[in-house]
């Protein structure tokens, strides 16, 4: 230790920039998504030697996009540069996202010399100050000496605990500054606590009220995802027999095809996913937040309930529902020491009441249309991939559609904008989720609004070869908001349209590959050979244009209070 | 119900604009925020006051407690504490009333720092109550303007629980 620690005359000492490079390789950066600018410039001059693959995207909103859709099919830290001002302003949508999500992303965006700051130099903009409400921590580095420690606290901050984003703000003359090399020290973060295993009273707690319960509920989200426990809460769920329904950011948490699946809860949720959180006992709430989509009107959420919470942030507990027993520790911890103590429970009568629900309400849609039902396009795609496809979205119809019809098995499968609803998430998501994985089928089903926000982004995937496949499901409205004004505003559709281009033209002017569908019985066909596509390929689907996404909870309803559940008898 | 919310912080550019950003954005009220430095240079104190019920006060304290330049938060609600205000105050004096109000501020054990032609400008601390109450005996002659600093606190040291942020989790 400390051999290279000294700051010395004789210590080694590289440029700012060479030490960014030097630390995002020590950290494991396998790839960075990035944007030149004037403030970034050393940096890149660095990176064009470093043996780091780099991606350019069109824009840095798509980039940020990018290192999230990468984080989150990887499980790593997803890493984006750019540049200040406009650079770093352009991050803001993409960061914003992952800090909803708990996505762990380190942002790295240059910044004007120090001296100028203050001074509306030009291209500055006070990045800390506009990313602080956004990001799980920033910082701008105004000393070079500390720069080094400032990066590997970036990544540390970023993946542990609750991940999420990290910016640090670098002017370029710390950037040009030599620095001296250090070894890196143990990061000494004293206001930074994490909570692992779980008080073990509260542990004991929780398992006596699920041995007590007759009609439990699990109800899990995208924290079990991250922490990887979807093992422990198979062992778990099957042990203690109990039903599992899951958030949108869940899904993939609990394979979909076995019985004890409930499916997605919420707004839009499944019938019997929402009737057993409403009649249920006891809620199981694992990695989770209480998100206003999950809950419905607070008041008459699962009434009947006593609330387990188990969460790695403390300040997830008790925000939105009042919790009876909570847990602060981390979900694989927590379910692998309640296992060893649950016990199993026949809760025949629960079984029964679940498996009736399930019976009654499955999720449908009129089968026998003339015209390309979504969800008939969001079925076939998980007939023909097998359900074993990398799936990412867009916002709006389409994505609820892929959460209902689509059924997932394993986790990362789905790569989806929950917490912001960020339209234009789907595409360059999915580059960076191909990157994650490549070889693998990695499919963004999006919406043609959603669609159009970041298309330029096609030029990525065609620049780095790179053979995902985008299905538009495109009605020419942002269809989910005309469902509102449909429901709601008395069918004035005021503004939720777009004139759309010919998306397949598109596609082919950007060096992809393009289809339109038209018909109902193009679709399976057009599916199978987009399949075999080897270049990126977008396929436009021109479906039924005022389609609904059924059930639906409307704002402000408890969640037992569905709409749409006999439309389909009607139809 | 009104907590006094006292949070040891990294001495940082940007950790009060945190706070009070995150305040603002999760529709929290302060009711008074006073910062200072500590006995350690790289520490700053903040004293927050707080007005809500306590779910939301909790929610004050775990939101505080995740700023990662935040290195602990204590929620004084309960606690026998030591708590202080400062203010100064321009109060309008007349030479003919000039005793009466003298012997006012000698009541309040306040002190007298300044004198105009027109106003005496007066340095009272102590409890919130007690500044109420000289505002109160001060307005019949006149305020023309007054400055607070917020209130500062600090537990007593017998039968004192400390909640840092460990325990906030629980």
């Amino acid at each position: 230790m400390g051999k290279n620690k000294s700051t010395g005359n004789n210590a080694v000492c590289k440029p700012g920039s060479q030490i960014i490079v030097d630390i995002l390789q020590e950290q494991g950066t396998e790839v960075i998504f990035g944007y030149l600018g004037g403030v970034v410039l050393p940096l890149f001059d660095k990176l064009y030697d470093a043996p780091i693959k780099f991606i350019i995207p069109r824009h840095e909103q798509g980039g940020c996009h990018m290192a999230d859709g990468y984080a989150r099919a990887s499980g790593k830290v997803g890493v984006v540069i750019a540049t200040s001002g406009p650079g770093a302003t352009n991050l803001t949508t993409g960061i914003a996202t992952a800090m909803m999500d708990s996505v762990p992303i380190v942002a790295i965006t240059g910044q004007v010399r120090t001296e100028l700051i203050g001074n509306d130099s030009f291209q500055e903009a006070d990045t800390t100050g506009i990313t602080r409400p956004i990001t799980k921590h920033n910082m701008i580095i105004k000393n070079p000496m500390e720069l080094p420690q400032a990066l590997r606290e970036a990544f540390y901050i970023a993946k542990t605990g609750r991940p999420g984003p990290v910016l640090i703000d670098v002017p370029v003359d710390i950037q040009l500054a030599q620095i001296p090399v250090s070894q890196p020290e143990p990061i000494e973060l004293p206001g930074f606590r994490r909570h692992i295993r779980g008080h073990a009273r509260q542990i004991s707690m929780a398992v006596q009220a699920i041995n007590e319960s007759k009609q439990p509920v699990l109800y899990v989200g995208g924290g079990v995802i991250i922490s990887n426990a979807s093992e422990e809460l198979r062992t778990f769920a099957q042990k203690a027999n109990i039903p599992v329904t899951m958030t949108l950011l869940g899904l993939g948490a609990y394979d979909q095809n076995r019985p004890e699946s409930l499916d997605m809860l919420g707004m839009h949720g499944t019938a019997y996913a929402n009737y057993a959180v409403q009649n249920c006992d006891l809620l199981i709430a694992v990695g989770t937040r209480f998100d206003d989509r999950v809950t419905g009107k607070i008041k008459t959420f699962a009434p009947h309930a006593k609330i387990i919470h188990i969460d790695i942030d403390p300040a997830s507990i008790s925000k939105n529902v009042a919790v009876d027993i909570p847990v602060v520790g981390d979900a694989k911890e927590v379910l692998a020491a309640m296992t060893e103590e649950i016990e199993h429970r026949p809760r025949e009568e629960w079984s029964k009441q679940i498996a009736e629900w399930k019976a009654k309400f499955p999720l449908r849609y009129d089968t026998n249309a003339k015209t390309i039902k979504p969800q008939y396009v969001v079925e076939e795609i998980w007939r023909q991939t097998k359900g074993q496809a990398t799936i990412v979205t867009g916002v709006g119809q389409h994505q609820m559609w892929t959460a209902q019809f689509y059924k997932f098995s394993r986790p990362r499968q789905l790569i989806t904008s929950g917490g912001l609803g960020t339209m234009g998430f789907g595409l360059p998501a999915a580059i960076g989720a191909q990157i994650a994985r490549p070889g693998e089928l990695v499919i963004d089903i999006d919406g043609d609004s959603s669609f159009n926000m970041t298309l330029t982004e096609l030029s990525t995937a065609v620049q780095y070869n790179l053979p995902i496949k985008v299905c538009i499901i495109n009605n020419g409205y942002m269809g989910m908001v005309r469902q509102w004004q449909e429901l709601f505003y008395g069918k004035r559709y005021s503004y939720s349209s777009l004139q759309n281009p010919d998306f397949a033209n598109l596609a082919r002017a950007f060096g992809a590959v393009g289809y339109t569908v038209q018909k109902k019985e193009e679709v399976a066909p057009t599916i199978e050979k987009m399949l075999k596509e080897t270049r990126p390929c977008v396929v436009d689907f021109r479906v039924e244009r005022e389609e609904n996404v059924w059930p639906m909870v409307p704002a402000g309803k408890g969640l037992h209070e569905m709409d749409g559940l006999d439309v389909f008898e009607i139809a | 119900m009104k907590h006094i919310i006292s949070a040891l912080v990294q001495n940082k550019p940007g950790v009060l604009a945190h706070v009070a950003g995150m305040f603002a954005a999760r529709a929290f009220n302060i009711d008074s925020l006073a910062v200072g430095r500590t006995e350690d240079p790289s520490l700053s104190r903040m004293t927050i006051v707080v007005v809500g019920d306590d779910r939301t006060v909790e929610q004050v304290r775990k939101q505080l407690a995740k700023i990662i330049a935040i290195v602990k938060v204590q929620d004084f609600v309960g606690q026998d504490v030591v708590a202080r205000d400062l203010m100064l105050i321009n109060v309008a004096c007349p030479s003919e009333k000039r005793p009466e109000i003298l012997a006012m501020i000698e009541m309040f054990t306040a002190k007298v720092v300044d004198v105009g032609p027109k106003y005496i400008t007066v340095e009272v601390a102590g409890p919130e109550s007690k500044i109420e109450a000289f505002i109160e005996a001060c307005r019949p002659y006149g305020i023309k303007n007054m400055v607070r600093t917020g209130t500062v606190a600090m537990a007593r040291q017998s039968r004192t629980t400390t909640q840092d942020t460990d325990e906030a989790a629980k």
